[in-house]
């Protein structure tokens, strides 16, 4: 059995089909891209697989358990965490909380002990914090720390919404464009820590770019998508040189 | 300026960063546990409303400030808080047993409304917040078995372990300074723990918070709970304080003034909800100075100027007309309030900051530090 | 069924007052996200003002209203660019929070100048009545209906059939587009402020024969006018109207057939329950952010 698996996804706004009989497998420890031209469906994907939007028809599958039904907040708790294409971070708070809702599925502490802040709750804040280090460390984010998200520059933004993924230790990890906005060198430090996520951490990845360059250096496999429909699936190179690929990304 | 080091990740999870916070603080408790040595009744008395509105301003501070739910309905909480006291009182309830009671019913109800309120964002929130309060205020109007309707209900002198706290006692101050102290620190170490955050988290994005894991509508109640039960233990002592209470202290007009509590304070930060509450109370105090004895002042200051006695006497008597206007009050707090949020969002903890800062960095201190970001019109419409 | 259809008459002629300050809600917001809640303050000054012309200077009616509408048209530019201008675009709570701070001014303000008794506006039509068979129906109610009616009609003519009014909704759908699409916004949103201003006005002036003027009215009926708007969606202009339509009868018909006290509530009842049902209100859309 497939380690990550949608079958047969459909997802209807009235008439226009964003995402139409999408079926798929990731296995675990690769990287599988997803591209296509805008408006394809990519980030529908995304949003149905993290329960944003239920989807019309179809299941999906997470270590050979039915996910379809299970509540938004349950889809990270299983180890699925994930970034968004236009950044939604917590804008009015430091980076380092930022980071540390990502730890919100380790979370064991009850309300009455928190307001208490018993000790038991202070073992546990230490031992997010040094986890939240980890990353800091792993992604270079060290100068942020303490920093307000509403002064950072876009590019800082990308990387810390990455690192709020990484900190709730995922096992599958959903990326939306991780490189766009982004400049050339950050689109390379970016391309390393895909690599780095997959062979250090362990970490399964689905991403979705436009950044062709980016996506031959990093996936093992690549899916083509247009107007909701699977066009091709494959390695890097047979994607591109896919008929049907080239024609919709001339717009014939 | 200090250089904080930080050496262990206990640092950052400190109440109190370094020694300096300890010893301000320390000795700011210092002086509010000797002020009923010290004060005039009357301003202790004034004192203890600060008390009780921080209390509630902290209150809604979690819901609002940080959570980012809306609430013009505090009022409402207060007073289910403030007549489940005076209702088990009348059967002899103790006192620790209705406070406990007081913060318990309101606590339920306040999550009651909180589901509703789930799928509600913005204006909606807002509406529906002041929907419930004047539901609540009719009802306390209406139900005479209960509530004793428009006639209100007399509060009987608190009584603590056999010993009675009068409600302008020194022990009874203490007894409010405590429950806002208990609320201040209880509210710090939440902000310092998961759930605290995840309340920060759906306040920027709700969104973000649901796929980092946090059940967004459990802690949205959870934030409504706790903010109603402060609410609800503050209005057990606004009851005793005022040793009666009926329904039309209880209106939109005082879930305006809690709101501009925590507006005027600072909608972030503790601080500045207790800033806020001696702002409110002492506005009060401050207009009966303006009508008796400014006009006379203003007068002296018109003849010490050259003013002849008789123009002197026509400024002095224009001043005190102006100063009793009826709705010089209202007046007062519309042009606060506008002010506030047009030139100081960060309410007055914000300017307190800028000018601690001004002064650390002087003279390096630059204006843009605080500038407010340039925001494009961005829709709330759709969260 | 006599009584019944008394009861009607009023509370639809109640519900369009309602429904008229709901319409300002609806237009303010459509065109910039401000929750104007100083809406039914600013009806409360346009009747102040109409009085002054009317009772106090002895101008003819019509002219009175007239010339409280021009006025109340230009304060409410003014209010606009001085209260809500600078914070455009920051979070809803403070816009909220000035347009309350605002409310208070106008109506300590308007207490300060006018007093606080009630007021009564001489209208050509307060003392009529229409007679059909045994049911009495008062004209000044009927006027109202009628006003309303008038000014809705207008109002579409407004925005469907005027370059103005199409950038209006072009901008109402989408401020920075419109933006670059060359649509002057500023000058748009002044003219939003100063037609909902001018709206509230005509409310004031129509409803000085039911109840009377004083400086309290606006706050009473511009918390009422608050479910008419929901219900109505809050975005949708005739959703207003009916929204303060249907609010008006359900407070009237709870006046005559339910328990005392029920009166006063049963419009939040009936919010709270159509929030809990469709949170969107009737009319309103359901959109979701775009992540
Ligand atoms: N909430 C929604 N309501 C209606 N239509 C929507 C909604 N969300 C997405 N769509 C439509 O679904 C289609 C697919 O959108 P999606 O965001 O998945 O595209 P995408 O492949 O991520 O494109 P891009 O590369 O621009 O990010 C688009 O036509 C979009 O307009
Ligand atoms: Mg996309």
């Amino acid at each position: 059995m497939s380690y990550f698996r949608a079958e047969n996804l459909s997802l209807h706004f009235g008439g226009l089909k964003a995402v139409d009989a999408v079926s798929f497998a990731v296995e675990k420890g690769e990287i599988l891209s997803i591209i296509g031209p805008n408006g394809a469906g990519k980030s529908s994907i995304f949003n149905l697989i993290s329960r944003i939007y239920r989807p019309t028809s179809g299941r999906i599958f997470f270590e050979d358990q039915d996910i379809t039904e299970q509540p938004p907040y349950d889809i990270a708790k299983l180890g699925i965490a994930r970034t968004f294409q236009n950044i939604e971070l917590f804008e009015n708070a430091t980076v380092l909380s930022n980071l540390l809702v990502g730890r919100h599925r380790h979370s064991t502490t009850q309300l009455w002990q928190e307001l208490l802040f018993l000790p038991s709750v202070r073992a546990n804040e230490k031992v997010h914090r040094r986890r939240v280090e980890q990353v800091i460390e792993f992604l270079d984010l060290e100068p942020y720390r303490d920093k307000l998200i509403s002064g950072l520059p876009y590019g800082v933004r990308k990387v810390i919404e990455l690192a709020r993924a990484l900190c709730s230790e995922p096992k599958l990890i959903l990326l939306d464009e991780p490189s766009s906005g982004l400049n050339v060198e950050e689109t390379d430090d970016m391309s390393f820590w895909i690599r780095d996520m997959k062979s250090e951490l362990g970490v399964t990845v689905l991403m979705v770019e436009h950044d062709m360059s980016l996506v031959n250096r990093v996936s093992d496999r690549v899916i083509a998508l247009n107007y909701g429909r699977v066009l091709a699936m494959g390695s890097p190179a047979e994607v591109q040189e896919h008929p049907d690929v080239v024609a919709a990304y001339l717009g014939a | 300026m200090r250089f904080l080091f930080k050496t262990d990740y206990e640092d950052d999870i400190k109440l109190f960063p370094h020694s300096g916070y300890i010893i301000s603080y320390g000795l700011l408790l210092a002086l509010l546990l000797i002020a009923p040595y010290v004060l005039s009744s009357y301003l202790m008395s004034q004192l203890v409303f600060v008390c009780i509105y921080a209390t509630v301003g902290v209150a809604l501070l979690i819901l609002t400030g940080f959570t980012g739910q809306a609430s013009l309905g505090h009022a409402a909480f207060l007073a289910i808080g403030a007549y489940t006291a005076a209702y088990l009182q009348k059967y002899n309830v103790p006192f620790p047993v209705y406070f406990l009671a007081a913060g318990a019913s309101t606590g339920i109800i306040g999550a009651m409304v909180g589901f509703p309120a789930l799928r509600l964002t913005g204006i909606y929130l807002v509406i529906a917040t002041i929907s419930f309060a004047l539901i609540v205020e009719e009802i306390l109007a209406r139900w005479e078995s209960v509530t004793n309707g428009n006639e209100g209900m007399r509060v009987k002198t608190l009584s603590l372990l056999g010993v009675t706290v009068p409600r302008d006692s020194p022990t009874f101050y203490y007894l409010c300074l405590a429950v806002l102290v208990l609320t201040i620190v209880g509210t710090l170490n939440l902000l310092r723990s998961p759930t605290g955050r995840a309340f920060v988290a759906i306040r920027d994005s709700e969104t973000a918070a649901r796929s980092m894991g946090v059940n967004v509508a459990l802690y949205k109640v959870k934030s409504f709970a706790i903010s109603a039960t402060i609410t609800g233990f503050a209005g057990v002592l606004f009851a005793h304080k005022l040793s009666f209470i009926s329904p039309e202290m209880f209106t939109l007009q005082l879930s305006i003034e809690f709101i501009i509590v925590i507006l005027i304070g600072g909608t972030f930060s503790l601080h500045g909800a207790v800033l806020g509450a001696i702002f409110i109370v002492m506005i009060d105090p401050f207009l009966t100075y303006l009508k008796d004895d400014m006009p006379g002042i203003i007068a002296g200051i018109a003849a010490t100027f050259g003013a002849s006695p008789a123009t002197a006497g026509n400024i002095q008597s224009n001043a005190a007309a102006f100063a009793s206007l009826n709705g010089l009050k209202g007046a007062i707090y519309g042009i606060i309030i506008v002010l506030f949020v047009l030139f100081e969002p960060l309410g007055l903890y914000g300017r307190w900051l800028k000018i601690k800062l001004f002064f650390q960095l002087f003279p390096l201190y630059k204006r843009a530090t605080f500038k407010r970001q340039k925001i494009y019109v961005k829709s709330e419409r759709n969260r | 069924m006599l009584d019944f259809v008394q009861q009607l008459v009023s509370g639809v002629a109640l519900g369009c007052v309602y429904g008229l300050i709901a319409l300002g809600f609806v237009l303010v917001y459509k065109a910039t996200e401000v929750v104007n809640f100083a809406q039914g303050d600013l009806m409360m000054l346009g009747g102040f003002f109409a009085f002054t012309f009317i009772g106090m200077m002895g101008l003819n009616y019509w002219i009175g209203f007239a010339g409280a509408v021009a006025t109340m048209a230009l304060f409410g530019m003014l209010a606009e660019r001085v209260v809500v201008r600078p914070i455009l675009g920051y979070p809803q709570f403070s816009i909220i929070m000035a347009t309350i701070g605002l409310g208070y001014f106008l109506r300590s303000v308007a207490g300060m100048i006018w007093g606080t008794d009630d007021l009564k506006i001489e209208t050509p039509f307060s003392q009529g009545v229409l007679r059909m068979g045994s049911l009495v129906l008062a004209y000044d109610k009927l006027s109202v209906i009628a006003a309303t009616m008038i000014l809705c009609a207008l109002l579409w003519l407004f925005f469907n059939k005027t370059m103005l009014g199409t950038a209006m909704r072009a901008s109402s759908e989408n401020m920075l587009a419109a933006y670059y699409m060359g649509i002057p916004v500023k000058r748009v949103v002044s003219v939003v402020w100063a037609i909902s201003a001018a709206v509230a006005t005509c409310a004031g002036v129509l409803l000085a024969p039911i109840t009377f003027i004083h400086s309290n009215v606006g706050l009473v009926l511009g918390l009422k006018a608050f479910p008419a708007a929901v219900l109505g969606g809050f975005g949708s202009i005739p959703g207003a109207v009916v929204g303060g339509v249907l609010i008006g009868v359900i407070e009237s018909m709870a006046g005559f057939y339910l328990p005392e006290g029920w009166k006063d509530v049963a419009p939040y009842v009936v919010l709270l329950t159509v929030l809990l049902l469709k949170p969107e209100g009737l009319f309103g859309l359901h959109v979701r952010k775009k992540v």
